[in-house]
């Protein structure tokens, strides 16, 4: 069930939801079980990152569906308010004081860029609002500083960057030199920072032959592509993803630049499907998680494969990490309501109230378990492989995996990644586990 | 100095490879850019969702032709015919029904609908094509690679890329030439760009020679649009990226100015490539930088000619 927030529809809200405010005189006191759980979803409606978040928004309108069907959650139908990020943090902002305040929502789940969700963190602090970080990737948002209503469902760039990080050396422990092409914006930056950082503690005295950070949404790299193929790096690093990544896989492939150097490609599964035959086999590709649809061993199966099956049939193409991304925090929604009201006895929880259930929270999704830490961060395990092809899949899919353990990869609570990237010693490689064919 | 070339030579010699195939494709958006203010005096923002258009146009034409068992070259086919189509139907659409109102307006106003309406063709190609990248790449895979020698070594560059691209620009260069200085219709063109009132007056029907310079400046912008999607994944904000790059090429050449269009493209695309090899880091806003180095010295632009503001 969704709804499309008109202006004249928020005006009205505004009026209602401001009387039923002061009515409630804030968190205090027992909460009356509403008629609709209220959730605002802060995504990609438009520009080049709807290529994710189009589809993380059907994949909550279809599981919103199901879980209305089933009954909702405690009783309670759910009620999605979607709203794009594109616009920038300044309407975000604005947008998330709307939707606490004018539709009175009663959790949110924000963003998938992580400028927007280092803008809505604080507010979540402010308005005392549980806020599910859904798919945003910066480490930032944890290492500066407590947010007592915040919580991230799924992995970060930490251990997203550490995982083929740690591969790579596994797989390729004599690669001598290294040519870098990320797109230019904070996640294209960072990851660089982190890898380097993790690499320079592992593999003192790698060259980096190329740095390149070709504007975000570029859609010619065609020089850059030409800049590798006369620098012949042993390896060739891009966290890019969407149009970005396709686009230089595809100008890459047919210059033959993926059969002189290794890619690594952390973030390559949401643009694998699009890509077809264009991706070459014998690289190493990320998912940011372990939610890929060959997982080797997903902890349930049945729901692996209804999840995959209900998407495909009502979407007409497979469901990308985003869409899993949304489903995790959707299964937190629902076993953090569930702790909170059972915690209550059976009845409503408040906003801070609900905020506690999430504290240590530990939810079950198609793959794993995903346990909320201390400091709001989920522990998502990893999973990096070697691309290939295969008779079930149109697409290239991972083969020779390893599953990361979240905690193997993820920076310790109080420290910040950099710095903890730099204490990295080799012997971390005898913890990985061994390949699974897949 | 000596030793610097020495050593950067080869370098250097691939990134002018590369920037001649990048300022060929900014030149077919700019030059379109450039014809529609030349005659109408609008700059059009819309300009980049023509573009974009043609671009998933070319490629739907592109897939449909492959669904039909067509050979490769056909797909050069759909190139052409997707930028016909944007032109002959969006341009008249466009010219008749919005930027018709708004001539002689205030520029704010003029720039206000034109962005009004790049977003709502935004929006338009979100609803046809949807979100996810589309790729149709038959036309550069047809031709396939051409090795370059690189000291002892060789780069694989497309055919594509090395051919096409800069060949159907200096072919629209030098056609949109001939067809501005020897046809009647050019010339027709070229007074209404001098002086309007005056062309009028001679009995040249203006209105006829904004739709046809509207629809031939569309199909300009589709037409690059089209050549570029073979090497390129369409997603949303494509247009956005090409109608800002296009700017800089038109206000560096000065409004107005076919040839030196061509020119400025490929300050710009050679540039930015050579940025790549030398400075990376100044990839992004080498056009910028080009652009604002010109207009600094000549507010005018390269080739523009400074106008008597008329009372």
């Amino acid at each position: 069930m969704t709804h499309a927030v008109t202006r004249r529809a928020a005006m009205l809200g505004a009026a209602a939801t401001s009387g039923s405010l002061l009515l409630a005189g804030g968190n205090a006191g027992a909460q009356q079980k509403p008629a609709e759980l209220r959730v605002g979803i802060t995504t990609f409606l438009s520009g080049a990152a709807s290529v994710f978040g189009v589809p993380a928004k059907q994949a909550a309108e279809m599981l919103f569906e199901e879980i209305n069907k089933a009954g909702g959650i405690g009783g309670v139908p759910v009620k999605a308010f979607f709203v794009d990020e594109a616009p920038g943090t300044d309407h975000l902002v604005g947008e998330y004081r709307r939707l606490v305040q004018n539709e009175g929502v009663h959790i949110i789940f924000a963003s998938i860029s992580s400028g927007s969700c280092l803008a809505c963190t604080p507010l979540s602090d402010e308005m005392r609002k549980t806020t599910l970080l859904w798919d945003c990737g910066t480490q930032r948002i944890f290492e500066e500083g407590p947010h007592p209503y915040a919580f991230r469902t799924q992995g970060y760039g930490t251990p997203e960057v550490l995982a083929p990080l740690l591969y790579l050396l596994k797989h390729k422990p004599d690669f001598k030199t290294l040519a870098v092409i990320n797109q230019d914006y904070a996640w294209g930056r960072d990851s660089w920072e982190m890898w380097k950082a993790g690499m320079d503690a592992l593999k003192p005295g790698v060259r980096v032959v190329a740095e390149m950070f070709p504007r975000f949404g570029a859609t010619d790299y065609s020089t850059e592509v030409t800049r590798l193929l006369a620098a012949r790096p042993d390896v060739v690093l891009s966290t890019s993803w969407g149009g970005d990544l396709v686009t230089l896989v595809r100008q890459a492939t047919e210059r033959k630049l993926f059969d002189r150097s290794t890619f690594v490609l952390p973030v390559a599964e949401a643009s694998l499907q699009t890509l077809g035959r264009n991706m070459a086999s014998g690289h190493i590709i990320g998912a940011r998680g372990d939610h890929w649809n060959n997982h080797p061993k997903p902890k349930d199966p049945a729901r692996l494969a209804k999840f995959v099956d209900s998407y495909r049939a009502k979407f007409n193409e497979y469901p990308i990490y985003p869409c899993h991304h949304m489903a995790q925090a959707i299964s937190a929604m629902q076993a953090g309501f569930a702790k909170a009201i059972a915690a209550k006895g059976g009845a409503w929880p408040n906003d801070q109230e609900l905020a506690n259930a999430f504290r240590g929270l530990t939810f079950d999704t198609p793959t794993s378990s995903i346990t909320l830490r201390e400091d709001g961060q989920g522990l998502e395990d990893q999973i990096v492989g070697m691309s290939t092809f295969t008779d079930r899949f149109p697409f290239a899919v991972p083969k020779d995996m390893v599953i990361f353990p979240a905690a193997m990869v993820s920076t310790p609570v109080g420290m910040k990644s950099v710095e903890w990237l730099k204490t990295l010693k080799p012997d971390i490689l005898a913890q990985m586990a061994a390949p699974i064919a897949g | 100095m000596a030793e610097w070339l020495t050593d950067n030579g080869l370098l250097l010699g691939l990134a002018l490879l590369d920037g001649l195939a990048y300022a060929a494709l900014v030149f077919m958006v700019a030059v379109g850019l450039n014809m529609v203010f030349g005659v109408l005096r609008i700059v059009n923002v819309a300009h980049g969702s023509l573009f974009a258009i043609g671009a998933y146009t070319a490629a739907s034409v592109g897939i449909f032709f492959a669904s039909l068992g067509l050979p490769a070259w056909a797909s050069y086919v759909a190139l052409l015919l997707a930028a016909a189509l944007v032109g002959g139907i969006l341009g008249p659409l466009i010219e008749r029904l919005i930027l018709r109102r708004i001539y002689g307006q205030e520029e704010v106003l003029q720039l206000l609908v034109t962005f009004a309406l790049f977003m709502i063709l935004e929006d338009v190609q979100k609803l046809i094509w949807g979100v996810q990248p589309i790729m149709q790449d038959t036309p550069m895979k047809f031709l396939g690679t051409v090795e370059v020698p690189f000291g002892e070594d060789t780069i694989p560059f497309t055919a594509y890329q090395l051919f096409v691209l800069p060949g159907v620009a200096v072919a629209t260069l030098a056609g949109l030439a001939w067809f501005l200085r020897r046809t009647l219709t050019g010339r027709v063109i070229v007074a209404v760009t001098t002086d309007k009132e005056a062309a009028m007056a001679m009995g040249i029907d203006a209105a006829k020679v904004t739709l046809l310079t509207f629809t031939f400046g569309a199909a300009l912008a589709a037409l690059g649009g089209a050549l570029a999607s073979p090497t390129t994944s369409l997603v949303p904000g494509i247009g956005a990226q090409t109608i800002v790059l296009s700017f800089a090429v038109v206000a560096t050449a000065g409004l107005g100015q076919i040839e030196g269009a061509a020119i400025s493209a490929l300050m710009i695309g050679l540039g930015r490539s050579i940025a790549v090899y030398l400075a990376p880091e100044f990839e992004v806003v080498v056009p910028y930088i080009i652009m604002v180095a010109v207009l600094l010295v000549r507010p005018q632009g390269l080739f523009g000619v400074l106008e008597t503001r008329r009372v």
